[in-house]
């Protein structure tokens, strides 16, 4: 099961760059919530400050607090551990490219030095149904490469790899951006069957996507986070006026 | 013509003067059809393309040409040992020029073998630095460093042959032999005699010699990896040793081999530092430490006191010999990459 995401005045930089700043949000456990706003604002910082990510970059800068399932990820744990917590999927699919479809998935448990063969076979299998990819892939696991599918599938992949360390948050940094509408189509029916197990944080560029996945969103617009409520507030009444604005398409 | 030319160039005119969104249909010009003049004089190209192409087909048969020649006159010079020792000649372990007996082998030997000592102790080296270099490395010292590697390249052999005999060589003897005799004598490679120059002197300045080639194309390799393929390990809970592994060498490995082969293929034919330091003794021992010979460096030591047409015959079908060695270590390595890749695409999205 999911945990909830506790963010108390989050700040980020990029260099000099100010990215995110003071954000405080709430997330709640085995829900999805939706993180909108234009090129630029700072919705994928957010994401990448939840594990962490966000400081692999030599010039970043992080300061504040997440708790994730109550505990400090920035000062009562290291990054290493954060991660293996938290899976993670990216925008443009990366699965390994020299592997096969098998270690792609076994990927995360292999490395952590999980040998059992069994377990992992059947870990791999049920990442592969929980990612809606196995009746296309059960055949040639181990003789084709990650870098051979589709990409709608590799996507996919790379969510069974999130899923095959089970982990207590799932963080999609606009999952579906380059894919088609049908490969769209099967990530979201998949969020919405995964969001019961886990908590799902989904950064997206697409407002329906948003509204059609998340039970929360956000709207942040340049660093700051505008207002954050349930998806059919946002959605049919927003508060505040920018929020209004950019759903109705007048800006972004 | 010269009308039509002229017309864009009446601006003041009313009707170009008029802003409907910046589109006067007006004031739109005829196409210069000076520049259309000119492009249809330049007639069909043909003959530019057709020669263009017959002139780099001649460069590229020149390297057939090339390298045929090569063979063909290294064949004709050795024929006399050919003649006489045949398939002996390779297999034959004896190389006595005053009774004008010549077997290769010892040289064979020495080349092979003092070659996998080089790979041996630069092929790690080098892979870490170009770790180093391209993932660790402070930005400061990133410029510097990879400049005093490729540095090293530029060094003419025959001053490592110099720094082997007076710097390396003593260093081997007093201190790093000693040390190898104690913990590794008992595989029989490291065992006295030890004079310090033999095959492991050469090995070790083969090994600094071709550490910059493998270290800067794997550095290459490893910088072409996708930052994506980085973040999807780390995104698993990796540490940094971990990423490197999974993330960046994986995905470069075909590009390391690449980077080895060419290393290997320098040390297989470098020839003045190692007659310098390797002893120069035409003997197979298995000690590392004993003095030995390599093709190219018996070649070199050699040739200027072959006096009699057999001993130059035999050097020189030494070359050719050489010649085969290094196409077949080539092939192989070659047969390696496609062994290791086949199946898995080279690409990395």
């Amino acid at each position: 099961m999911g945990v909830g995401i506790e963010v108390n005045g989050l700040n980020a930089w990029y260099g000099t760059n100010h990215t995110l700043q003071d954000i405080t949000l709430h997330i709640p456990a085995n829900e999805a919530t939706a993180l909108i706003g234009p090129s630029g604002c700072g919705k994928s910082t957010f994401v990448r400050c939840l594990n962490r990510m966000h400081e692999t970059n030599p010039i970043a800068k992080v300061t504040g607090e997440v708790k994730i399932g109550g505990q400090d990820i920035y000062s009562e744990t290291s990054a290493v551990e954060v991660r293996r917590r938290i899976g993670m999927v990216f925008q443009r699919p990366n699965p390994f490219p020299t592997m096969s479809i098998y270690d792609n998935v076994a990927s995360g448990l292999k490395l952590n030095g999980f040998r059992n063969r069994r377990v992992l076979d059947e870990t791999v299998e049920r990442s592969l149904k929980h990612a809606a990819l196995w009746d296309e892939v059960r055949d040639d696991l181990k003789k084709k490469s990650g870098a051979s599918l589709s990409g709608g599938q590799q996507q996919r992949l790379c969510i069974a790899r999130a899923l095959a360390v089970d982990p207590e948050v799932l963080l999609m940094d606009e999952p579906a951006s380059a894919l088609d509408p049908v490969s769209t189509a099967k990530i979201e029916d998949l969020i919405f069957q995964l969001k019961s197990q886990y908590t799902i944080v989904i950064v997206t560029h697409n407002m329906q996507q948003a509204a059609r996945v998340a039970e929360r969103t956000g709207f942040f617009l340049n660093g700051k986070l505008i207002e954050f409520d349930s998806t059919h507030k946002i959605f049919t009444n927003p508060s505040d006026k920018r929020t209004e604005d950019y759903i109705t398409g007048r800006f972004g | 013509m010269s009308l039509r030319i002229q017309e864009p160039r009446a601006p003041k005119s009313a009707d170009a003067a008029t802003p409907v969104d910046g589109l006067v249909p007006v004031a739109v010009p005829a196409p210069a059809s000076g520049v259309r003049a000119f492009l249809q004089a330049r007639g069909s190209s043909s003959m530019a393309d057709s020669t263009f192409r017959w002139v780099m087909l001649l460069c590229a048969l020149s390297i057939f040409a090339i390298v045929g020649l090569i063979a063909v006159e290294l064949v004709v010079h050795s024929q006399l040992t050919l003649a006489r020792f045949g398939l002996k000649f390779f297999v034959g372990s004896a190389w006595d020029p005053v009774n004008s007996n010549f077997g290769a082998l010892p040289f064979v030997y020495g080349t092979l073998v003092s070659s996998a000592v080089a790979l041996v102790i630069a092929v790690p080296l080098a892979v870490g630095v170009a770790v180093f270099l391209t993932e660790m490395c402070p930005k400061a010292l990133r410029g510097g460093l990879s400049f005093l590697t490729e540095l090293l390249a530029a060094i003419p052999s025959v001053v490592y042959g110099l720094w082997g005999i007076f710097v390396l060589v003593p260093l081997l003897r007093g201190y790093i032999d000693p040390v190898l005799i104690k913990v590794l004598g008992w595989t029989g490679l490291f065992v006295r005699p030890d004079f310090g120059i033999g095959m492991f002197a050469a090995g070790v300045i083969l090994a600094i010699m071709i550490l910059p080639i493998i270290s800067s194309l794997t550095r290459e390799v490893m910088t072409a990896v996708p930052h994506t393929q980085r973040e999807a390990v780390l995104a698993l809970g990796a540490t940094r040793w971990e990423m490197i592994r999974m993330g960046v060498l994986r995905n470069a490995r075909i590009g390391i081999v690449g980077s080895i082969i060419l290393g290997l293929g320098r040390a297989l034919g470098e020839t003045m530092a190692v007659a310098m330091v390797i002893g120069s003794s035409p003997t197979i021992s298995k000690s590392l430490l004993a003095p030995a010979s390599t093709m190219a460096s018996v070649i070199a030591n050699e040739f200027a006191e072959a006096a009699d047409d057999t001993y130059r015959s035999a050097l020189i079908e030494i070359g050719l010999a050489l010649f085969i060695v290094t196409i077949i270590v080539n092939m192989l390595a070659r047969l390696l990459v496609w062994a290791v890749t086949r199946g898995a695409p080279a690409r990395v999205n």
